[in-house]
């Protein structure tokens, strides 16, 4: 047991537990359902993923700061237009500029976020509530109340979701999902070993402290907001190269479902706390389940019901056992400590 | 600056949003001619009056440092229970009473998580928007249910031509220039100890503006006798109700100091756990009696009403100066960004610009309601000091004390 301590933080058990859920809840699906483990149900599954993920990732280091960017939906349904619309008119766009495309409308929305909320200190509920109506706004007037149609797109972002980057008992890794680990990879390295990350938990955990510290919090603030934003519009490209048609309703409600995602995934919503790859396991547990019981066809009006018991009670085991656990993991953590002392004092 | 010191009151969230809402009422009134006439001013609530039933005890929530996103799905909820209930050919007395027992059911879990578990309200109310309106999707899965009988839908569509509420409401206006009278003169005191009656600070430009705005209530209410429906009288009732619940009761205090200092007010013994877990309860408990009148007004409910309405509510809720940390606001200002927000929207509507927009224009509304204030705060930290706001009150405190000694 003491041994196992040294190996495992208190916040590896968090993710530990969730990845132990996930299996449960694939074990109990397989069962359930036949044909469950095809590559085809893994393909769904990851598509819904990526594109939930990528986004989640930038909640994430919002919601670390104390704050909440409820505005994401709003952003990729803005910039999945905007993108659609550049693309249709002009074809010969190629995947790079396009996805800077894509990045950089998205950073700016973020950025207005951000400025808002770290340099003219209003909350950033209020903040992000009053913009996911303005971009949803901005849409309508862009678009003219028109859509996107797929035929409309050219030809290498209709291919993009389905090809296939690596292949191996017979699961594909096709880009979208690459896109999302690598976009989790990135910023779960950039939280844990960069100053910015480190100075984003000490903002969350306490920001009279990090104001203190000498930490410029409005500067580390506007920052994580113009990440969500640029992370949103990734999503948004992702959105558009996913679906293909784009009405002015595009990813409405998004928001809340990866709020939900960043909360199962054991993200503190009142910031300090939490990593991206539990986020990242958070989406795909919300995402898996959803899709299964859609699949399940035992009736899908319940899909909602579920889901909804589902993250009260990942919450509540997570406020309860991990609470214990983690009070046991410091009591034991301290008699080292102590017992260290005493043989110092010896 | 001056006017600003002498007069507190105009430095008041309230009276900014009653400048914004006579600014609107005009525009409004000088861009289309349909605007004011008896029935479209009837519209303007009979449109939205679910959501203005909600945002009374979404104020309460807010001010008490909490949040209740699954509101617009207990609506739903709500709605729904009584469509399966009618469906199956219960009686609509009973299917009502199975709704507001829903509506209960939701309050007590959304209570007993927040108040007994501790678990953030916005997690648990989070979780709350997708299971109730989950449950409203088991229930009347894609099938749409209407057909209600006449007197459940004339509540709310058919107008009232009695004349009881006509006289309710000048009655009510009366209260209301009663109130101010006793807020803003010394009449207590000139009657308890037999001071001499004098008023007290607002001094003549207040008096006026109050005096205006009862005059312009008892006006637009008395005409109004005939063009609202029935559910409109409900809600200025409850709106009455909710004020003074908020600031002339014991739990409407508790509710501020429990906003305000969650810790002080445990330590301070007050049953901080009973008032939140009582809060949230009323909340869904008015969610469902708006998903009922949805359900009336609409007259045909699937599984969807009401979705989305949570982000309208807390935007009025936030746009009346109740601080999302809790701890201030008033119901005052909540009615008056009510009035702005539905006034705006209607105007809006009526110029044939789209919902969408309409929404966005609230949107930019609502941060400018803090930001402006935020703003106005660092300009006047950069001004000279004899600008500043500090060394004004500083000099009439000199001055109040020289006159004092001067007086001696």
């Amino acid at each position: 047991m003491r041994r196992v301590r040294y190996f495992i933080r208190v916040q590896q058990l968090r993710e530990i537990s969730l990845l132990l859920i996930l299996a449960a809840v694939i074990y109990f699906f397989g069962r359930e359902i036949e044909d469950y483990y095809t590559a085809r149900m893994y393909n769904r599954i990851a598509t819904q993923v990526a594109l939930i993920a990528v986004i989640a990732v930038g909640q994430t280091l919002v919601v670390l700061t104390r704050n909440i960017d409820l505005s994401v939906g709003s952003i990729v349904g803005f910039t999945a237009f905007y993108l659609g619309d550049q693309l249709s008119k002009n074809p010969n766009i190629d995947l790079e500029t396009a996805v800077a495309i894509a990045v950089g409308v998205g950073a700016t929305m973020g950025l207005v976020n951000g400025l808002i909320v770290a340099y003219g200190r209003v909350p950033s509920i209020v903040v992000t509530l009053g913009t996911l109506a303005i971009y949803r706004g901005l849409l309508v007037e862009y678009s003219g109340s028109q859509s996107i149609q797929f035929r409309q797109l050219p030809d290498w972002i209709k291919t993009l979701p389905s090809e296939v980057l690596y292949e191996n008992f017979g699961l594909d890794l096709r880009p979208l999902p690459a896109i999302a680990i690598g976009v989790m990879l990135v910023f779960q390295v950039v939280l844990l070993y960069t100053i910015f990350g480190r100075r984003l938990y000490a903002i969350g955990s306490s920001p009279e402290a990090a104001e203190l510290a000498g930490i410029p919090s409005r500067r580390m603030i506007m920052l994580a907001f113009v990440i969500s934003g640029a992370l949103s519009g990734l999503g948004g490209f992702m959105y558009l190269a996913r679906i293909g048609t784009i009405t002015t309703d595009a990813a409405r409600g998004l928001e809340l479902q990866v709020v939900a995602a960043v909360v199962v995934g054991g993200v503190n919503i009142f910031g300090g706390s939490g990593t991206v790859f539990g986020a990242f396991i958070g989406v795909i547990l919300i995402s898996t389940i959803e899709l299964s019981l859609i699949r399940m066809q035992i009736n899908e009006f319940w899909k909602d019901a579920l889901l909804g018991a589902f993250i009260m009670v990942a919450v509540l085991i997570d406020t309860f056992i991990m609470g214990w656990l983690r009070a046991l993991w410091s009591r034991t953590e301290l008699r080292r400590a102590s017992s260290v002392q005493k043989v110092q004092s010896i | 600056m001056k006017l600003l010191e002498r007069y507190p009151w105009l430095r008041r969230w309230e009276t900014l949003l009653f400048v914004i809402l006579c600014a609107a009422v005009f525009i409004n009134i000088s861009l289309s001619e349909h605007y004011f006439n008896i029935d479209n001013l009837a519209n303007i609530f009979h449109l939205s009056i679910e959501k203005a039933f909600v945002v009374l005890v979404m104020a309460l929530v807010i001010i008490n440092g909490e949040i209740d996103l699954s509101v617009a799905s207990v609506m739903g909820l709500s709605a729904s229970v009584l469509a399966y209930e009618f469906e199956k050919g219960a009686s609509l007395e009973s299917a009502i009473s199975y709704a507001m027992l829903a509506g209960l059911a939701c309050g007590l879990a959304n209570g007993f998580f927040v108040a007994y578990l501790n678990i953030p309200s916005l997690v648990v109310t989070l979780a709350g928007l997708i299971a109730y309106r989950g449950a409203a999707r088991i229930l009347l899965e894609d099938r749409s249910v209407g057909n209600f009988p006449e007197w459940f839908t004339s509540f709310a569509l058919d107008d009232v031509y009695v004349s009881i509420p006509t006289l309710l409401f000048v009655l009510v206006g009366l209260i209301l220039i009663g109130t101010l009278v006793y807020q803003f003169t010394n009449l207590r005191q000139a009657v308890e100890e037999g001071a001499a009656f004098r008023f007290r600070k607002p001094g003549p430009v207040g008096l006026v503006l109050i005096t205006v705005l009862a005059a312009v209530l008892v006006y637009m209410l008395a005409l109004s006798s005939g063009a609202f429906e029935a559910t409109t009288y409900v809600f200025a009732v409850l709106y009455l109700i909710s004020l003074g619940i908020l600031q002339f009761t014991n739990f409407g205090r508790y509710i501020y100091v429990i906003g305000n200092n969650r810790a002080g007010a445990e330590y301070a013994g007050l049953r901080v756990k009973q008032v939140k877990m009582t809060i949230f309860v009323m909340s869904a408990l008015m969610a469902a009696f708006a998903g009922l009148m949805y359900a009336a007004r609409v007259g045909n409910i699937r599984a969807n009403a009401a979705e989305g309405f949570e982000l309208d509510i807390i935007t009025i809720v936030l746009l009346g100066g109740v601080s999302i940390f809790g701890g201030t606001g008033t119901m005052v200002g909540v009615g008056l960004s009510l009035l702005v927000v539905l006034n705006l929207r209607n105007g809006m509507s009526l110029r044939n610009i789209n919902d969408n927009t309409r929404a966005s224009v609230i949107g930019a509304l609502l941060i400018l309601s803090v930001l402006i204030p935020n703003w106005a705060q660092t300009i006047q930290r950069f001004l000279p000091r004899t600008l500043s706001g500090d060394n004004l009150t500083l000099d009439l405190e000199n001055k109040e004390a020289r006159e004092s000694t001067e007086t001696a």
